[in-house]
């Protein structure tokens, strides 16, 4: 019976059109190792679910479909791929990992291998070899695969993409500066430039689950500030807090009217439209003008610097990375573990990535030679943006209270609370440590 | 009929069979034919407002089942200032919003019952804003109210030059507040006008008539005739409007999400807010079961203070 599925799997397979393929005809800078695979025996009869976030851009769920039906060809293995929307995605893991019943494996959002460790199948073997085979690691890959404290891998990361500073070339240019300052004080007095210039800046301080805690974020690891210590025990109500909270009172008064009700999309939509001339947003943004004919000159006028560091090592930005995982309940998890790692091999990988035009960054170190990364120099921020070393929850171990106190807006109300003149900066801390004891609680 | 025959006709009736007794048991066919609406009602009303009123006592996170925690989430709802803050808004945008959708609603409901041209066509147009789906009229309200975009700033500041800003409408508090009690009116006129239309013109025209004769003014006409005549329907409307209001969820989250700062958050978006992006499902069910008292009140209020007739109690008329 295995051997009739198998077949039927193989013709099924050779029927599917494959789209990745062109790109493997292209000739590969990426540096591989030569390594031995582990061996994964591939279970009788396999059959695989995967549910992934939505795509970016359609190339994205086109090659990954392709390098799905490739892999059910050379091996038999049935695999169905369901897009889950963003918002739904961490409930859907959190119930599947929980009924013990779904998916065999989830491609979800970071935090989220952290929070079902106990229900994930390890595999430290693929990602070993992953890491030897292409170069290494980069930070995040390090940090949101393995378990924390541990050499233990629960996940694959796959993909990530992080938030930088978005600026208008003429705009900046005209007001005396080159790029945006790196240090806090010079940026602060470039916004006050651009602001009397009428080209003002502007950050979202509404309930926007990415740009606000994009923003929130920046603003808190730049002074040194975080919402919890490394132990995990909540450090939010902290001098540099203060600091913080006081410089965004100072920087708020050269944003653009109406952040404070700003969501997601908000910042996209003002830059589009000649109103906002320096905020921080993921590469979308760049790659929606660049194809709208109509918005092309304000792309090609567009540049990416990433936030100023202030006290941060290197780049205050946590990247969204999609981490994949395999859960216990499955019956072929050796089937499942060999689907990741040849979706993470080059022949599939690097078709993906340069599909993807810069939307999502590698967290393998040989990938950065791929050609998306020299395809256009506006998006080359983003290649080392897997080597951050900051994360949701940041400097605390990753754990369901940090994705909570994301999803409560905790970091944003505090800023927002600041920015409106409702709260003193010291308030706003308290209030922000209050909330958070609860949300950290266990 | 001769007696002797009775007794072979009476041994060819053979007792009914237990079960055909059981069945014609009165209480048996009384709990049968029962059994399908009270399934139903158990499945779909009684079971989900047990199971979330028995969340509320736990600590239940998405996908995590939790223990009993007893008035633990409760206790931290009354400490805790975002609560009390989205208890007061869902109060005053409930009670604002009821009385400027009845005030309005009645009066577009003593316009329309007059004679009027293209009577119907009027009445369907009135309807209009009832009829769009909630979630599309909170977007299209989401763009009037936008920092930016804002149609209403377009207007007073390039087009008739009044202004050199945006008008504020969702940035901070007090006008963000203002801004959704403004939609959820113009959403909630039409249901308002309508049931209230369809009072009045229950109202017999003798009535009228009879105090025009005896020479009474258009104020004493309505406060003598219409109003009383119309509080019955008045009280069955304003528990619905109320309830509706104070339910509301759409309209807030699509515009504002709660904010800014959390000063337009209501119970309903609040305990959607810590229960499912924030995965708290007990506390989201707390909050969500704080919501009751404040339902019963507004309903008891409508029944006792504005239905005062003995039948709309159940008892005859007066």
């Amino acid at each position: 019976m295995p051997f009739i599925t198998r077949r039927n799997a193989l013709q099924l397979g050779t029927a599917v059109p494959l789209l990745g393929a062109g790109g493997a005809f292209a000739q590969s800078k990426v540096q591989i190792a030569n390594v031995a695979a582990p061996n994964l025996p591939i279970e009788n009869g396999a059959t695989l679910r995967m549910l992934r976030p939505v795509k970016f851009v359609q190339p994205d769920e086109d090659i990954w479909r392709a390098n799905c039906a490739r892999f059910t060809q050379r091996t038999g293995v049935q695999v169905r791929v369901d897009f889950v929307g963003w918002e739904d995605i961490n409930q859907q893991t959190a119930v599947t990992a929980n009924t013990g019943a779904g998916p065999d494996i989830i491609v979800g959002f970071q935090d989220q291998p952290h929070i079902y460790v106990d229900k994930l199948v390890e595999v430290s073997d693929v990602a070993e070899y992953l890491g030897r085979r292409y170069g290494g690691w980069m930070f995040q890959g390090e940090k949101l695969g393995k378990k924390a404290g541990t050499n233990n891998w629960i996940g694959i990361p796959v993909g990530g993409t992080a938030g930088p500073c978005v600026w208008r070339k003429s705009a900046v240019n005209s007001v005396g500066y080159q790029a945006p300052p790196q240090d806090l004080p010079g940026f602060l007095e470039l916004c006050k430039k651009l602001k009397a210039a009428g080209k003002p800046s502007g950050f979202a301080l509404g309930n926007a689950v990415g740009d606000g805690n994009g923003f929130a974020n920046w603003l808190l690891w730049s002074h040194g500030a975080a919402m919890t210590d490394p132990e995990g025990k909540v450090s939010i109500n902290s001098p540099q807090t203060v600091e913080a909270l006081s410089y965004l009172k100072e920087l708020y008064q050269t944003f653009i009217g109406g952040t404070l009700a700003w969501g997601d999309i908000s910042n996209n939509r003002a830059y589009s439209s000649n109103e906002l001339f320096l905020t921080s947003n993921g590469v979308s943004l760049y790659f929606s003008l660049k194809n709208d004919p109509a918005t092309r000159p304000i792309a090609d006028d567009t540049e990416h610097t990433i936030m100023p560091p202030g006290k941060a090592p290197g780049w205050p930005s946590a990247p969204l990375t999609m981490n994949s995982m395999v859960f216990r309940h499955s019956r072929f998890p050796n089937a499942a573990k060999a689907l990741m790692q040849f979706l993470m091999e080059q022949e599939q990988y690097e078709p993906w990535l340069d599909a993807n035009l810069g939307y999502w960054a590698h967290p393998l170190r040989a990938y950065k030679d791929a050609a998306v990364w020299t395809s256009d120099p506006k998006i080359a921020i983003f290649r080392d943006s897997m080597d951050n070393r900051f994360w949701n929850g940041y400097a605390g171990p990753i754990t369901e209270a940090s994705g909570q106190a994301n999803a409560e807006y905790v970091t944003v109300q505090m800023c927002a609370a600041v920015a409106s003149g409702q709260s003193s900066p010291a308030d706003a801390a308290r209030e922000a440590e209050r909330r958070a004891r609860r949300i950290f609680r266990r | 009929m001769p007696v002797t025959a009775a007794p072979d006709w009476i041994r060819q009736k053979r007792d009914p069979g237990w079960l055909a007794r059981l069945l014609d048991w009165k209480p048996l066919l009384v709990f049968a034919c029962l059994l399908p609406a009270v399934g139903l009602l158990m499945t779909f009303l009684t079971y989900p407002l047990g199971l979330g009123i028995y969340l509320a006592f736990t600590d239940t996170t998405i996908g995590r089942r939790g223990v009993w925690v007893g008035l633990e989430n409760f206790q931290y709802l009354l400490e805790d200032p975002l609560w009390w803050n989205a208890v007061f808004y869902s109060v005053f945008y409930t009670a604002v919003a009821t009385v400027l959708k009845f005030g309005l609603g009645l009066w577009l409901a003593l316009l329309l019952n007059n004679h009027l041209p293209f009577k119907s066509i009027l009445r369907a147009i009135i309807l209009l804003p009832w009829i769009v789906p909630t979630v599309l009229s909170a977007i299209a309200f989401w763009w009037i109210y936008d920092p930016q975009f804002s149609i209403i700033s377009y207007l007073f500041v390039d087009v008739l030059g009044w202004r050199t800003t945006n008008i504020d409408f969702i940035g901070s508090a007090w006008p963000a507040r203002f801004s959704l009690i403004a939609a959820n009116v113009w959403r909630g006129i039409p249901f308002v006008a309508i049931s209230l239309l369809a009072g009045l013109q229950t109202i017999s025209p003798s009535l009228y008539e009879a105090a025009l004769l005896d020479g009474s003014t258009a104020w004493q006409r309505f406060r003598f005739i219409t109003f009383p005549m119309l509080l019955p329907i008045l009280a069955i409307v304003m528990t619905f409007s109320i309830i509706f209001t104070f339910t509301d969820f759409q309209l807030v989250y699509a515009i504002t999400r709660g904010g800014p700062v959390n000063s337009t958050q209501i119970l309903a978006t609040l305990a959607f807010q810590r229960g499912i992006p924030g995965g708290q499902l007990g506390e989201g069910a707390a909050i969500a079961v704080s919501m009751i008292p404040f339902l019963v009140a507004a309903t008891l209020f409508s029944y006792f203070a504005l239905a005062r007739r003995k039948w709309q109690q159940g008892e005859g008329n007066d």
